[in-house]
């Protein structure tokens, strides 16, 4: 069967740290960096890389549009 | 495999659109604003409209929509938005033209000027962003508050008898002849957004056909104007807002299907 796999970059300067995409992803591959951005949020980033299938549902909750999704299917 | 394997250009399936411009968003984290603006301009970039449509500003948490959105925009004075919109489109009938507006904008000051611009059946479109609350301002009760919800105004909650109950202004509108397409969304899950994109491609596709007034509510948080985390503000919406300002469309091609 195929796999799809995924990966999401996210705009670290631009994300205000509002958890909807972590709370919004089904297979849980986000969380929230311990690490703060330049304003101060702490900025979301791939908790769990290999659970990522690109589903796009964070990027499109994201009030600011900072997550860029990829996608591949493996044979 | 290896992440820097899946992070190339052919295998990207979402960005943010072009036509957001790179300014930060100057709205609270977890607002529903930046994801309506992103929808309005990801179907301005698929309907290829970009050199053709207008929108107009109004005053409250938008009033730099023109920042973000990277479409001609005008400013208009606090509730005249659909007045503006109003003479744009009869002066220039091909372009496309909307209004941005919130529920102190649309809703209290600029009541009239919505409800006369819906009666006359313009030819536009209206995005209504509703949040039950003044955001900008401080929190304070707007006309959608909900009955004993806490403002800034209303510390012991809305009392319906001393300050009237909400009312809403989508059902009121979709009465009128001159609408076309009224209905109600949200945007604070990946499902719900995608039923707003579709909504307003209706209403910007009804506006090119000349068919009249559009209008699209969008149920909104406002977490710094509740008081609450991001998160807990979407779950409060679904409790609390869903159930007096149902989803759903109230008037497709000019007949109520909900009343």
């Amino acid at each position: 069967m195929a796999k799809v796999k995924g990966a999401i970059v996210v705009e670290v300067e631009r994300c205000k740290g509002c958890q909807v995409c972590m709370v919004n992803c089904p297979t849980d591959t986000i969380g929230m960096e311990e690490e703060v951005n330049g304003k101060g949020y702490h900025y979301a980033y791939m908790k769990n890389p290999d659970y990522c299938t690109g589903c796009t549902n964070c990027a499109v909750v994201c009030p600011d549009g900072v997550i860029t999704v990829y996608r591949v299917k493996q044979n | 495999m290896d992440i820097k394997e899946i992070i190339k250009p052919e295998n990207l399936v979402y960005k943010r659109t072009p036509l957001m411009t790179d300014a930060t968003l100057s709205y609270c984290p977890g607002c529903g604003h930046g994801t309506i603006h992103r929808l309005i301009m990801e179907v301005v970039e698929e309907m290829g409209i970009q050199q053709e449509i207008i929108g107009i500003a109004p005053v409250g948490c938008a009033v730099l929509a023109y920042e973000f959105m990277d479409v001609d925009f005008t400013e208009a004075a606090h509730g005249r938005a659909p007045a503006v919109a109003t003479g744009i489109k009869r002066l220039w009938p091909g372009k496309f033209v909307f209004t941005y507006q919130g529920d102190g904008d649309l809703a209290a000051i600029g009541t009239g000027e919505t409800i006369h611009a819906c009666n006359r059946g313009e030819n536009i479109t209206i995005f209504f962003v509703n949040n039950g609350i003044y955001g900008m301002t401080g929190g304070q009760m707007a006309p959608t508050t909900l009955e004993g919800m806490r403002s800034s105004t209303t510390p012991y909650g809305r009392n319906s008898t001393a300050m009237g109950p909400p009312y809403k202004i989508t059902e009121m509108i979709a009465q009128l002849p001159g609408t076309y397409y009224v209905t109600r969304q949200s945007v604070h899950k990946p499902g719900p957004v995608r039923k707003a994109k579709k909504a307003i491609r209706i209403a910007l596709e009804a506006q090119k056909e000349n068919k009249g007034l559009s209008f699209i509510e969008f149920v909104s948080n406002c977490n710094s104007g509740w008081k609450m985390t991001p998160v807990d503000s979407n779950i409060w919406m679904e409790e609390n807002m869903f159930p007096f300002y149902p989803m759903g469309d109230i008037k497709v091609e000019g007949k109520l299907v909900k009343n």
